[in-house]
């Protein structure tokens, strides 16, 4: 296999673990990952993909969760002629037991070319490689399994969100619950596409979002607190005692000047009202200082990357949402949203082009929403207003 | 038909028994050595995380062979990152001892937390994509294997987040990262007129460019488009929605580099990251020339950022006309924005550097 292999075999030198490696330790037992080891090499001799557009294929019931791949080399590379994709819903923050994982492995031993990411961008487990004929019954072994497929195509795509209260102390909405329930009430948003394009929902407990929610969720979620942060001035003092420097790393770094540093009496003192919630502070002294008990989530709206427009961060919608089981608020509000989309979207218009070409004030209005200055960075400086 | 639409998993069939007991709970965490934290409860339990780096790609074997780890060490539970880190949670110090011994046993580093460089968020690339401008899973490992020590080690001014996309398409959306490699095409789509007439929906493929480039076909008897190539910008959405439009060309194809990204609200608000280098060619299997950029731009960052700050606070700190003087990387004409919004980037000030 070697000499078949001379480009990517230098991939497997190296510390970084290889995913040659990965590919080759299959190409033993499977003709599929064998042939998927020679068209790759082929990319890195003619330096383009050998894939072709997906055909149209599926489970039946679904419209979403399997994309199809073929290889534009078949006649080279007749068992990866067909690679199709399996997108499969994980649990809430990527947990796991072993016993899950491996019931995974075995059905994907049986039906596919063993080569898997974990995980996929947008969080699905991702089998990579079967042919049309596998695609029913390892679906129907993976319901067996107690596994579903994720979202693909002009869907709402699988939710995801950080490790939230399973690990962390800083979260303020329990991230993992709030994925699940949300998965479990649009499951036939998230199988069925029936949308403009594709619609991304992302959770993070705080303001450090772990899961670049604003960047990556046209449904941004970030936890956050209305009260004021708590402070533990002994912890404080440990701090300061063991050296660590709280006025140039902490009070210094503070963007909107809330935090002050006695100096004699070691006391960190805020103004709460001047703190924008932005974690510098928790993240550095995290046995001194806790986010506040009055918590919730700031909801934002509109992350996209650049196609076709242009990139979006999200903005904010919702300054602030209590957000407890049944999440009902929240529900209506998502309801709404894509009942506005799907009124006025054009085909592939993402929901914050949309927002743009109508303008945030439309989008507002026909949601009911309240404009708060929470919205904006600053007002307007034009004098074209529509009355 | 057999049953449908059940879902994932419930997470709390997954979780670990000290987190069960300590949901909600956690108090405060800490960094003992690289790749490891240490989470203590409000009721006093203690947990201790090892973090371990994958290639992301990886066998039903694998999968398998850190399996047997987690059952030996952690009750038969783990966990992964949304940076594809495996990570595995054990409640005493002594088993993580363990766990790490099994890591180098089978090849994978331990680090990823803190003032590092983790795991690179990337899609798909040559291995599975039909778009791809470049191959994603190849370029990680050649930038990871340059930068194994900043992943297992916390000695960066603050943590730096590294992301590669195949194509501007961005599925791993690279647009906010620290650093971020982007696939690019450089030539206009070839049209071939018969597949068109076969595949596409001639209006919505003309819809489908954001800067009017495609029009219908001159000759009434031809159905098909055009692409005015002055007006293209190579961003391949034309042959998302028509496959008889395709861009992929060799010579052509390459990668860009952006830098200064950051999603955190951590001191400064979320930024989006900037063009750095407009163009390096695709060079397989290694990719020496974007290896290059990346390993000299982390090292300057890394020797000239205050503690604590992002890439992207070091950059708007020093001002970009000093980025490019230090980095020595050319500024070019695409450097200047000519899309949406372009004007918001110009400078409207006297303050400036040299």
């Amino acid at each position: 296999m070697a000499d078949e292999t001379q480009l990517l075999d230098e991939l497997e030198k190296g510390p970084w673990p290889s995913y040659v490696k990965e590919i080759k330790r299959m190409a033993k037992k499977n003709a599929a990952a064998k042939d998927l080891l020679g068209i790759q090499e082929l990319s890195y001799e003619e330096r383009v993909t050998h894939w072709k557009h997906g055909g149209i294929v599926g489970v039946t019931g679904y419209g979403s969760g399997v994309i199809g791949r073929y290889s534009d080399v078949p006649e080279k590379f007749p068992n990866a002629a067909a690679f199709h994709t399996m997108r499969i819903n994980h649990p809430a923050g990527w947990f796991y037991t072993t016993k899950s994982l491996r019931k995974i492995c075995d059905i994907w031993e049986k039906h596919g070319s063993g080569m898997t990411n974990f995980h996929g961008s947008t969080g699905d487990i991702i089998l990579l490689g079967t042919t049309t004929e596998h695609l029913q019954p390892c679906f129907d072994t993976l319901i067996e399994a107690g596994f579903d497929l994720g979202g693909s195509g002009s869907a709402l795509r699988t939710i995801a969100g950080c490790v939230g209260k399973a690990r962390c102390e800083w979260s303020n909405i329990d991230t993992l619950d709030l994925v699940y329930d949300l998965t479990m009430e649009f499951q036939d948003e998230i199988h069925r596409p029936r949308w403009p394009y594709k619609f991304k929902i992302k959770a993070s407990g705080c303001p450090n979002d772990c899961v670049a929610a604003i960047a990556r969720a046209d449904f941004t979620i970030i936890g956050t607190w209305r009260d004021s942060l708590r402070i533990d001035q002994n912890a404080v003092k440990v701090y300061a005692d063991n050296g660590f420097d709280v006025r140039g790393l902490i009070v210094d770094k503070c963007p909107s000047e809330a935090l002050m540093w006695d100096a004699e009496t070691k006391e960190l003192k805020l103004n709460a009202e001047d703190c924008v919630r932005c974690m510098h502070c928790i993240n550095k002294m995290p046995k001194a200082i806790r986010p506040g008990l009055d918590t919730g989530a700031t909801i934002l709206i509109g992350g996209k990357a650049p196609i076709i427009k242009g990139a979006y961060l999200s903005w904010v919608l919702v300054p602030f949402m209590k957000l407890e089981p049944p999440y009902d608020e929240m529900k209506d509000l998502l309801r709404k949203i894509w009942d506005w989309w799907d009124e006025h979207g054009k085909t592939r218009e993402r929901l914050a082009e949309l927002i743009e070409r109508k303008g945030l004030k439309t989008f507002l209005n026909d949601l009911g929403i309240k404009p708060v200055p929470q919205m904006v960075y600053k007002p307007r400086a034009n004098p074209y207003v529509y009355f | 038909m057999g049953r449908t639409d059940i879902g994932p998993p419930d997470f709390r069939e997954m979780l670990p028994d000290v987190i069960k007991m300590n949901y909600g709970k956690w108090k405060y965490h800490e960094t003992p050595r690289p790749g490891v934290l240490r989470h203590v409860s409000e009721t006093g339990d203690e947990m201790f995380t090892v973090r371990v780096g994958s290639p992301r790609l990886v066998s039903i074997d694998f999968i398998r062979d850190i399996c047997n780890i987690a059952d030996k060490y952690c009750d038969g539970h783990l966990r992964f990152t949304s940076r594809s880190n495996i990570e595995f949670l054990t409640d005493t110090r002594e088993k993580t001892d363990g766990v790490i011994e099994e890591a180098a046993k089978l090849g994978l580093p331990v680090g990823g937390t803190g003032a590092c460089i983790s795991n690179i968020i990337h899609t798909q690339g040559w291995i599975h994509c039909h778009s791809a401008a470049t191959d994603a899973s190849g370029l990680v490992k050649s930038v990871m294997d340059e930068l194994y020590e900043y992943f297992t080690s916390m000695k960066l001014p603050a943590f730096l987040r590294i992301a590669v996309a195949c194509c501007i398409n961005m599925c791993g959306a690279v647009h906010c990262s620290d650093l971020a490699i982007v696939g690019i095409h450089r030539k206009p789509p070839k049209v071939d007129n018969e597949k068109v007439l076969a595949q596409c929906e001639i209006p919505t493929t003309i819809q489908s460019c954001p800067t009017g480039a495609i029009r219908r076909h001159a000759d009434p008897n031809i159905k098909s488009v055009t692409v005015r190539e002055d007006l293209c910008m190579y961003c391949a959405n034309c042959f998302t929605v028509c496959p008889a439009m395709p861009l992929a060309d060799a010579d052509g194809d390459g990668v860009a580099i952006y830098a200064g990204g950051k999603v955190s609200n951590a001191r400064k608000p979320p930024m989006f990251s900037r063009m750095i280098v407009p163009y390096l060619p695709n060079n397989p299997p290694r990719w020496p020339e974007v290896v290059d950029v990346i390993k000299k731009v982390v090292e300057i960052y890394a020797s000239g950022a205050k503690k604590y700050e992002r890439m992207g606070e070091w950059i708007e700190r020093i001002g970009w006309e000093k980025f490019f003087k230090l980095t020595e990387i050319p500024f070019t004409e695409q450097h200047i924005d000519d899309f949406t919004h372009a004007v918001e980037t110009y400078r409207t000030t006297t303050q400036f550097k040299w």
